[in-house]
């Protein structure tokens, strides 16, 4: 005769404190990474497990470390661009603006309001791709694999939007300080405007597919909670911070290329468990698509750069070749690196994965004395031994997935 | 709700000095003020998010090392920035503020690991971004660009497999500058720092 006994599972973290206290069997060290399909990139997690219970978890971050701002030092202003694409390598448009408006906020540049428009579409459209990749992905983590075409398809549609803006599909360098490298293409707009169509229909068919999915619902609601307070005392931002319902988007809170001129909402969860961020995903991408189109509606024109500017980028080629001023403009460029004042600045942007901040001391010329960069990756993975704690081992991947993180961002 | 002014801040705390910026408040404060400063900032001025922390190398200046903060006020929605000199140039360490902000543990962690800062109670300060036995602080300005050659064993799991782990060639990658040369040979595209290199320190 079979007996069933019925065991009460209580408070996630509270079971893993119980196993902490009372030994119930031998602990092992499980080691998850560098090189593991569920982690995300070359993340290393030391797990303590009892068991299936995770008592113990510590990541081991570094593998991509590559001195960005040791870097930084040692380059002009102007020559730093491209390294920002390898931060967060999936939303690299992202990063070009936040580190050009960072630089432009500390020559105290004027940028008009084409480029500035420019900017927010094209943020907006690495927002949803970023948005997408972690989405599917974080199907897969799950176990449902088919979300995963659905949103590969329609990255690859961006993507190609992307080529055809900047001239590169991956690594965009697309910014410039003071503007952007190249103005929109002839008939570019609406292309982006049918791409909104068809995209917010493919959302719609993922959200039937994941939203109330039972086996997705089960996996991720109520796993790895965090609280408003412990969100903000980790300094977590982004989508994980909205999840926990904290209504903080630095878009509104402290807009910057005009995004005080859109209207859109800020999804805020309630609870702030692995299904709340995924929802806050899902819709931030529908508030994207909203800023896009009323980006495209009323893209004003003009210039694509400052005027300001022209002391700091190249000057057209032909000009360089034909005239005295604009070669000697050029010379200097290229060996000093553009004049810049001295001083201190600190500059936020709400990217897809969080508030990515570039704190740059000048002591004037074309170099940056000290540029940091803090990653909003490596805010949210440092809130991972707090929330893995308790949980199984089987739901490493789905925290992971849930968290959205990038290791080019986290490692620097 | 109203912002902060560098005013109100010097008025409130004597021992604050103003520091030059170009766009949120900023000040100094000595290091054996800075725990009691944080706390007012968390439970009375409503700056409840540390947002990063910057080690810094000011090379020849005095003190050498300092500590740049960046404050946040999830309500009020403003930045402040707070430099914390370390007193002592040769170990440089300032309190830690883990206690205060949790997030304080990583970012502290890598400053100490990539600028040599040390943090006074920190409970875990060990290296994040380089490997344990890592024996330098790449950030400090005396550290070349193209890097030192160091042996990369990952101790702890060549002590657990016994497997014999060699150094990754430094020269003759496909992106790698050889070593032991000044930076603007080895590095061509790097700006030449041939001052900055092979300096002693003390």
């Amino acid at each position: 005769m079979t007996t069933t006994k019925e065991i009460s599972l209580g408070d996630i973290a509270a079971r893993g404190a119980s196993h902490e206290d009372a030994v119930q069997g031998e602990k092992m060290i499980l080691n998850m990474g560098p090189s593991h399909p569920a982690t995300h990139g070359v993340l290393r997690l030391k797990l303590e497990v009892d068991g299936d219970v995770v008592t113990k978890c510590d990541p081991v971050i570094g593998y991509l470390h590559r001195g960005d701002e040791k870097i930084a030092e040692n380059m002009t202003y102007n020559q730093f661009v491209p390294y920002t694409d390898r931060l967060d390598y999936l939303a690299p448009l992202a990063n070009n603006v936040a580190y050009a408006i960072a630089v432009e906020k500390l020559a105290k540049l004027e940028i008009p309001a084409r480029c500035q428009a420019i900017r927010v579409l094209v943020c907006e459209l690495s927002r949803i791709s970023s948005h997408l990749l972690g989405l599917g992905v974080y199907g897969m983590d799950t176990g449902a694999l088919t979300v995963f075409m659905y949103t590969f398809t329609e990255r690859e549609k961006l993507y190609s939007l992307f080529e055809e803006l900047t001239g590169a599909r991956f690594t965009t360098s697309y910014t410039r300080i003071g503007g952007v490298t190249r103005d929109i293409p002839d008939g570019w707009l609406p292309k982006v405007e049918k791409f909104c169509d068809g995209f917010l229909k493919v959302l719609d068919e993922v959200d039937s597919l994941l939203t109330r999915n039972r086996i997705f619902i089960d996996r991720t609601q109520g796993l790895a909670p965090i609280s408003k307070e412990k969100a903000l005392a980790y300094g977590i931002t982004g989508a994980n911070l909205r999840a926990s319902g904290v209504p903080n988007d630095l878009r509104k809170d402290n807009p910057y290329s005009g995004y005080e001129q859109y209207d859109f909402d800020i999804p805020v969860g309630t609870v702030g468990d692995c299904y709340d961020r995924y929802l806050i995903r899902m819709e931030e991408m529908r508030q994207s698509v909203r800023i896009v189109r009323q980006v495209i509606a009323r893209m004003p024109s003009g210039a694509y750069y400052a005027e300001d500017a022209k002391k700091i980028f190249l000057p057209p080629k032909d000009k360089v070749l034909t005239r005295m001023e604009e070669l000697i403009q050029n010379f200097m460029l290229v060996t000093e690196g553009p004049r810049l004042p001295a001083g201190e600045v600190y500059f936020e942007a709400e990217n897809p994965k969080g508030a990515l901040g570039f704190f740059i001391h000048s002591t004037g010329g074309g170099v940056p004395y000290r540029l940091r960069i803090k990653g909003p990756s490596f805010v949210s993975l440092s809130i991972i031994p707090d929330i893995c704690r308790g949980t199984m081992v089987q739901d490493i991947p789905t925290i992971l997935g849930s968290l959205d993180f990038v290791l080019g961002e986290c490692d620097r | 709700m109203s912002q902060l002014t560098q005013a109100d801040l010097l008025a409130k705390f004597p021992f604050l000095t103003a520091r030059a910026s170009l766009d949120y408040v900023a000040v100094n404060t000595p290091a054996d003020k800075l725990v009691e400063l944080a706390r007012t900032l968390r439970d009375e001025l409503g700056f409840d998010v540390l947002t990063d922390l910057a080690g810094m190398d000011w090379d020849k200046a005095a003190p050498r090392f300092s500590v740049v903060y960046h404050f946040y006020g999830s309500t009020s929605k403003q930045f402040l920035r707070v430099n914390c000199a370390a007193p002592d140039d040769t170990a440089p360490s300032v309190p830690s503020l883990t206690g205060l902000y949790p997030s304080a543990d990583w970012h502290e962690r890598e400053a100490y690991d990539l600028m040599g800062i040390r943090f006074e109670g920190h409970p875990d300060l060990r290296r994040i971004l380089m490997w344990d036995s890592y024996p330098f602080h790449p950030l400090r300005k005396e550290f070349p660009l193209a890097g030192i050659d160091t042996p990369v064993p990952s101790a702890d799991l060549i002590e657990a497999t016994g497997i014999h782990a060699a150094p990754a060639p430094m020269a003759g990658g496909p992106f790698v500058s050889s070593c032991g040369t000044t930076l603007a040979s080895g590095e061509p595209r790097a700006l030449d720092q041939s001052w900055n290199e092979s300096k002693p320190k003390a």
